[in-house]
C-alpha cells in the first residue's frame, strides 16, 4: 500500500531534481567510458587525420583551379576547409553503428541494457562521447587549415560556436548510425550500408561545392540533408570570408530537430539490439 | 501471485507463471512455472539451444516474453522492467567487460550506470576488488587479464549496486579448473556476506551438483524437473549423477538446436575467457 501510493504520487521537487541528476549521471558514465578509451588509445584521432588532410591538400589544390566553384570573396580551399571539418566529423559519428554491433557481439551493450538507466540515456551517452571525438577532430583540422592559410576566423567566440556545431551534428550523425545498427545488426550488412549512405550524405550537399551548380532534383535532396545545414553554419563561423546562406538560426533548429527526433527513435529501437 | 502493488513479494526471489517465448512459430521457451527462493542457488540445466538463455533473457528484461507473468525481484518483469533492472545483477555469458577499460573503469561505470551515491562510489569499488582479488590489477586494461580474472570482474561489476538477485549464464564456461574454483568461492562468499540469491545456468553437472541448492532441468524448453541435486540422483539410484538424471529425461538428443551465430559466440567467449 505504501509503496503504491508512492508511486502515484507526484514527485516532490527534490525528488524531480535528484531524478534529473541520475540522469545526467548516467548519461555521463556512458560518455566518459568513451573518453577514457580514447585517452588510452589515441591512436585512432592521429589515423583519422589523415583523412581530412588528403582531402584539402589533394582535392583541395587541384580542385581550387577549377573557376566558378567557389562562393562568396574567398578562395576554394576556404570555401572547402568547413565542408571537410563536416565530413570528418560525419565519417567518424558514422563509425559509432559498427562499435555497438561489435559491443553487442561482444557482450560488453548487454551490461548497459540490464542497467537501471533509461534507454534515452544510453543513446545520448553515445551521442555525447561522438561529439567528443568530434571536437578533437575538429582541433586537427583548425591546425591543418591555420597551417595552409586558409581564412580561418579566430575571434574567440566564434570558435566556440563552431565546437558547439561540431558536437550537435557528431551526436546526430552518431544517433543515425546507431539506429542503422539496430536494424541490420550484422558488422558485414552495416559496412555495406554504411558505405552506401554516407557517399550521398558527403555528395549530395553543400560539403564540397556550392548547390547552386547543382541539378535541381540534387539541389532537393541536398536541402533535405542535415549536413547541408552544418556545413552552412560552419562556413559562417569558421572563416572570415563566408557567410551563412540559410540563417544560423534556421541551421541550428534544423539540426537539434533531427537530432531530437533521431534520439527519440533510437531510444525506440534500441533493446532490439540484445533480444 | 498477491495483487500488492511492487515491493519484495515474500520468499521469491524469481515466481513465473506459464512464461514463454515463440520466434516464428517455433516455441522456445514452453510456459515454464520457476519459483527462486530468496538466499538459494539455484541452476538451471540443459544441454544448448534448451531454453536457458532465451529464459535468461525474459526474466533479465532483454527481451519481452509471448504469454505467461513473471515478478523478479518483487517487481513485475512486465510492468516495471526498470525497477527490475534496478535489483538484479546479470552477468551474461558474453564478455561484458570492456577490455578498453582498466578493472577500475569498468567498475566505476557499473557504478555510476546503477546510480550508487557519490560517497559511496569508492569504497564499494574498494570492496569489490579487494573480495574479487583483483587490486593490484585494478590499474590495467581489463583486455590484459585472465579469463577468470575477467569473470570475477565481471561479477564485481554486476553486484557493486547490491542487488537481492544476481543472474549469471553459463558462469565458468572455458575457464580452467583453478579458475573455476575461484569463482564458484566467490560466488557463494557473495551469498554468505549480503544474502544474495543467485540463479546461475550450466551445462556442466558437476557445476550444479556443486555449486546448487536446487536445480532445475531445461529440455525442450520445458522445465521437467525441479529438486535438490541429491534427490534428482536419487530417484534414479544409488550411484546416479546429475548426467544420468539428466539422461533419463532428455534421451540421447543432448544436442538440440542452435545457430551458426551462436556457436560462433560461444567460441569467441570460450576462446577470450580461456
Amino acid at each position: 500500500m505504501t509503496s503504491a501510493s508512492r508511486a502515484g504520487a507526484p514527485p516532490s521537487m527534490a525528488e524531480g531534481l535528484s531524478r534529473v541528476g541520475g540522469y545526467a549521471t548516467q548519461v555521463f558514465a556512458v560518455a566518459d567510458a568513451e573518453v577514457r578509451k580514447l585517452r588510452h588509445d589515441p591512436s585512432e584521432l592521429l589515423t583519422r587525420a589523415i583523412q581530412p588532410a588528403i582531402w584539402l591538400l589533394l582535392f583541395g589544390e587541384v580542385m581550387a583551379q577549377v573557376r566558378g566553384l567557389a562562393s562568396g570573396e574567398g578562395n576554394y580551399i576556404d570555401f572547402l576547409a568547413p565542408g571537410i571539418l563536416a565530413q570528418s566529423v560525419l565519417f567518424a559519428a558514422i563509425f559509432y553503428g559498427i562499435a555497438a554491433i561489435w559491443e553487442r557481439d561482444l557482450g560488453v551493450l548487454h551490461r548497459y541494457m540490464v542497467s537501471p538507466a533509461p534507454r534515452s540515456a544510453l543513446v545520448l551517452g553515445k551521442a555525447v562521447s561522438s561529439a567528443v571525438r568530434g571536437l578533437s577532430q575538429a582541433v586537427v583540422v583548425y591546425l591543418l587549415a591555420i597551417v595552409l592559410g586558409i581564412a580561418v576566423d579566430l575571434n574567440p567566440l566564434h570558435p566556440i560556436v563552431v565546437a558547439a556545431l561540431i558536437a550537435l551534428g557528431s551526436g546526430l550523425f552518431s544517433t543515425f548510425s546507431l539506429i542503422i545498427a539496430c536494424i541490420v545488426k550484422t558488422r558485414e550488412r552495416f559496412m555495406g550500408i554504411g558505405q552506401v549512405l554516407t557517399m550521398p550524405i558527403f555528395f549530395a550537399s553543400n560539403a564540397i561545392y556550392p548547390i547552386d551548380i547543382m541539378p535541381a532534383w540534387l539541389k532537393a535532396v541536398s536541402l533535405a540533408n542535415p549536413l547541408t545545414y552544418e556545413v552552412d553554419a560552419l562556413r559562417a563561423f569558421m572563416l572570415t570570408t563566408q557567410e551563412s546562406r540559410y540563417g544560423i538560426g534556421t541551421d541550428c533548429l534544423v539540426l537539434l530537430a533531427v537530432t531530437v527526433v533521431l534520439v527519440a527513435i533510437a531510444t525506440r529501437m534500441c533493446p532490439r539490439m540484445t533480444t | 501471485m498477491t495483487n500488492a502493488a511492487d515491493g519484495p513479494a515474500g520468499p521469491l526471489q524469481i515466481e513465473t507463471r506459464g512464461l514463454a517465448k515463440v520466434f516464428d512459430g517455433r516455441t522456445v521457451v514452453d510456459h515454464v512455472d520457476l519459483a527462486v527462493r530468496s538466499g538459494e542457488i539455484f541452476g538451471l540445466i540443459g544441454p544448448n539451444g534448451a531454453g536457458k538463455s532465451t529464459l535468461i533473457k525474459m526474466l533479465t528484461t532483454l527481451l519481452p516474453p509471448s504469454a505467461g507473468e513473471a515478478r523478479v525481484a518483487g517487481y513485475d518483469l512486465r510492468t516495471r522492467p526498470q525497477a527490475v533492472r534496478a535489483r538484479i545483477g546479470y552477468v551474461p555469458q558474453l564478455l561484458s567487460a570492456d577490455g578498453a577499460l582498466t578493472g577500475y573503469e569498468n567498475l566505476l561505470l557499473s557504478a555510476r550506470l546503477y546510480l550508487i551515491p557519490r560517497a559511496e562510489r569508492l569504497p564499494r569499488i574498494r570492496e569489490a576488488l579487494a573480495m574479487t582479488g583483483l587490486e593490484a590489477a585494478a590499474d590495467r586494461l581489463a583486455q590484459h587479464y585472465s579469463g577468470g580474472m575477467l569473470r570475477r570482474l565481471e561479477i564485481a561489476q554486476s553486484t557493486l549496486h547490491r542487488p537481492a538477485l544476481l543472474i549469471m549464464d553459463e558462469p565458468t564456461v572455458g575457464l580452467d579448473p583453478v579458475a573455476r574454483d575461484m569463482v564458484w568461492d566467490h560466488v557463494r562468499d557473495l551469498r554468505r556476506r549480503y544474502g544474495t540469491t543467485i540463479l546461475i545456468t550450466t551445462h556442466v553437472m558437476e557445476e550444479a551438483d556443486a555449486l546448487c541448492d536446487r536445480v532445475g532441468i531445461l529440455h525442450g524448453g520445458r522445465l521437467e524437473k525441479v529438486g535438490t541435486p541429491a534427490a534428482l540422483k536419487a530417484e534414479i539410484g544409488p550411484d546416479a549423477t546429475l548426467d544420468d538424471v539428466f539422461a533419463a529425461i532428455a534421451g540421447h538428443d543432448k544436442e538440440t538446436e542452435g545457430d551458426l551465430h551462436d556457436v560462433r559466440l560461444a567460441r569467441r567467449s570460450a576462446a577470450e575467457h580461456g
